[in-house]
């Protein structure tokens, strides 16, 4: 019992040098039973909140897995077999839209805070400010704005293109943030050898600096990917909820999260928006453990 | 030619650095303009803190829901903030080498599971749960709390971390070396040290609950009158909208929107003292 506790406190502990015996350590446990109890609290609370995360994810997959049927696959989605695949494939137009905005403006705005403005620019505070405040949003004031702008004022009516606008505002401060730590994170002695070689600026950030930075940029723009993923409260009344897939991008349709909130809010297929539940978790999970490998190589250099 | 080029690239950056302004200046002056004539029509006071709300009667008091937000928002704090900041300060001083990594990849998973998952979660588990052992109809102010409380654990971790990880290692040895416990040290003199930054990470979970949306309807019954206890339903501000929105025109409509614009002003009081924070926690170093 006694070599028990030592051991695990040398494991876990940075006090492992302390040259304490075993049975003064003993004594110190016995005489501050409070430090007992805090770290017995604290590994209690840890132990907590990874169980909930196993549980939610074990309980979401076991509840939706046995409804993956092969109806739900269907091209068309009818009221029979509620099919989840129309709302797939908007998904991903809605992912391959938002990101081919989002991306370069968030990509440029980081190469214009880096490379562009000293650290006296009165502009730089107020950019960062602005970005800080979008981050901080809640997503419904998205869906309001996006509804107000793209959808009334603009006329382009509940459609893709309104879902993929409101998500760019959305997604933006996260790339920015992102991409500005890649390129932060690039030595200057790339720049000046590129520059001593007689390369010009932007030569010099197009083919030297942002090369070199694409992991950490890959890394948010995945980052990105996850989000629009599973937004419901933006796009629901700027995309709309079509179940089916719009023969242009002015149309409307809903994405896969909006998918299982329409069908759990109506209660009526629950299995249904199970099984839609356990795509959107496995899509989770690959796009976490993708950011997760890409940040390994990143440490690794 | 290429001094064109470069110049016309600086440009092409500076304007997409300039789209966060241009869309912030445009949320507000959007939101502002719909929702502000209509507080004005109704009457700020009785807009504010009227108890009522009865859109068919033209009767629009969103008091019953602010004091919903407030009150989830509590209850996320109470069943979150506690369990978030013993992890992190597991994750900071406890946690052995070998299991950091994947711990750590944990909680980023934890922050990137959509709320809308979160959210059927609390209607298949949590509410049928709360039906059970205290009756009712389980979707109450409870099943929302512990759910927000749940959500709001990986946005405090990770930055109650890090908070705690700045804290010069001399702090700690200086602790030890005077006789206190690993526990105290850690407990009585880093912590303190951190406080900022613990504080600042304790915002920004308050921030995620107060604005979020999909979960909270799913889960907290969504009735459109004062808290009557936490066995009861609530209905925020969020779920107001989403709830009524689908339907709503004229006056409604415009509530609605100014309903957002109250959660935005909100939001912009909790950003405001969120970066006073980080401001002061960055000064301190």
């Amino acid at each position: 019992m006694l070599n028990n506790t030592a051991v695990a406190d040398a494991s876990a502990g940075t006090d492992g040098k302390n040259d304490m015996s075993l049975t003064a350590r003993a004594n110190k446990k016995v005489r501050h039973p409070g430090s007992v109890i805090l770290s017995a609290l604290t590994i209690f609370a840890a132990v907590t909140t990874f169980a909930l995360l196993l549980f939610l994810i074990v309980y979401i997959l076991a509840k939706g897995i046995p409804y993956l049927t092969s109806d739900l696959f269907s091209l068309e989605y009818t009221s029979d077999n509620v099919s989840l695949m129309p709302s797939l494939i908007n998904t991903f137009i809605m992912t391959v839209v938002s990101l081919a905005i989002a991306a370069p403006l968030g990509i440029f705005a980081a190469i214009f805070l880096v490379e562009y403005a000293g650290k006296g620019n009165k502009f730089v505070g107020l950019i960062r400010i602005t970005a800080e405040t979008l981050s901080g949003i809640p997503s419904i004031v998205y869906g309001l704005f996006g509804m107000l702008f793209f959808v009334t004022t603009l006329k382009w009516g509940m459609s893709l293109l309104a879902g993929a606008c409101t998500l760019v505002i959305m997604v933006l401060p996260l790339i920015m943030r992102t991409s500005e730590e890649a390129l932060k994170a690039v030595p200057d002695s790339y720049r000046e050898a590129s520059f001593g070689l007689g390369a010009g600026k932007l030569r010099t950030i197009f083919t030297i600096v942002l090369p070199s930075a694409v992991p950490g940029i890959l890394a948010g723009v995945i980052l990105a990917i996850g989000r629009i993923i599973g937004e419901t409260a933006a796009l629901l009344y700027t995309a709309g909820t079509v179940a089916a897939v719009p023969s242009n991008l002015m149309g409307s349709g809903r994405t896969l999260a909006l998918h299982m909130y329409v069908l759990s809010s109506e209660g009526l297929h629950m299995n249904q928006a199970s099984a839609t539940a356990v795509v959107i978790m496995i899509f989770v999970l690959v796009i976490n453990g993708l950011s997760g490998m890409i940040a390994k190589r990143i440490a690794k250099g | 030619m290429t001094h064109l080029k470069e110049k016309g690239m600086k440009c092409i950056f500076m304007i997409a650095a300039f789209t966060s302004v241009i869309a912030v200046f445009l949320i507000c002056v959007f939101l502002f303009a719909n929702g502000i004539p209509a507080i004005a029509k109704i009457g700020p006071l009785k807009f504010l803190f009227g108890t009522t709300w009865k859109p068919s009667n033209d009767k629009f008091g969103i008091f019953p829901m602010i004091v919903a937000s407030i009150y989830v928002t509590a209850g996320a704090i109470i069943t979150g903030v506690p369990i978030a900041l013993l992890t992190a300060v597991f994750m900071a001083r406890y946690c052995p080498a070998k299991i950091y990594r994947p711990l750590k990849s944990g909680i980023e998973l934890m922050a990137g599971i959509p709320s809308i998952v979160y959210g059927f979660f609390g209607l298949i588990l949590i509410v049928p749960l709360i039906r059970q052992i205290f009756g009712g109809t389980g979707s109450s102010m409870l099943a929302a709390s512990l759910l927000l409380g749940m959500m709001i654990l990986p946005t405090i971790i990770g930055p109650a971390e890090s908070a705690i990880r700045s804290v010069p290692e001399s702090y700690y040895e200086g602790s030890l070396a005077l006789g206190a416990t690993k526990e105290r040290s850690i407990f009585c003199i880093m912590l303190p040290a951190a406080k900022s930054g613990i504080l600042a990470a304790v915002v920004l979970g308050i921030g995620r609950a107060i604005g979020e949306t999909m979960a909270v309807i799913m889960v907290a019954g969504n009735q459109a009158r004062m808290p009557q206890g936490l066995l009861k339903g609530v209905r925020t501000m969020t779920a107001n909208i989403v709830t009524e929105m689908g339907y709503a025109t004229g006056l409604h409509r415009e509530a609605l929107i100014a309903t957002a614009v109250v959660l935005f002003v909100f939001i912009l009081i909790i950003n405001l003292s969120l970066s006073l924070l980080n401001r002061r926690s960055s000064n301190a170093q």
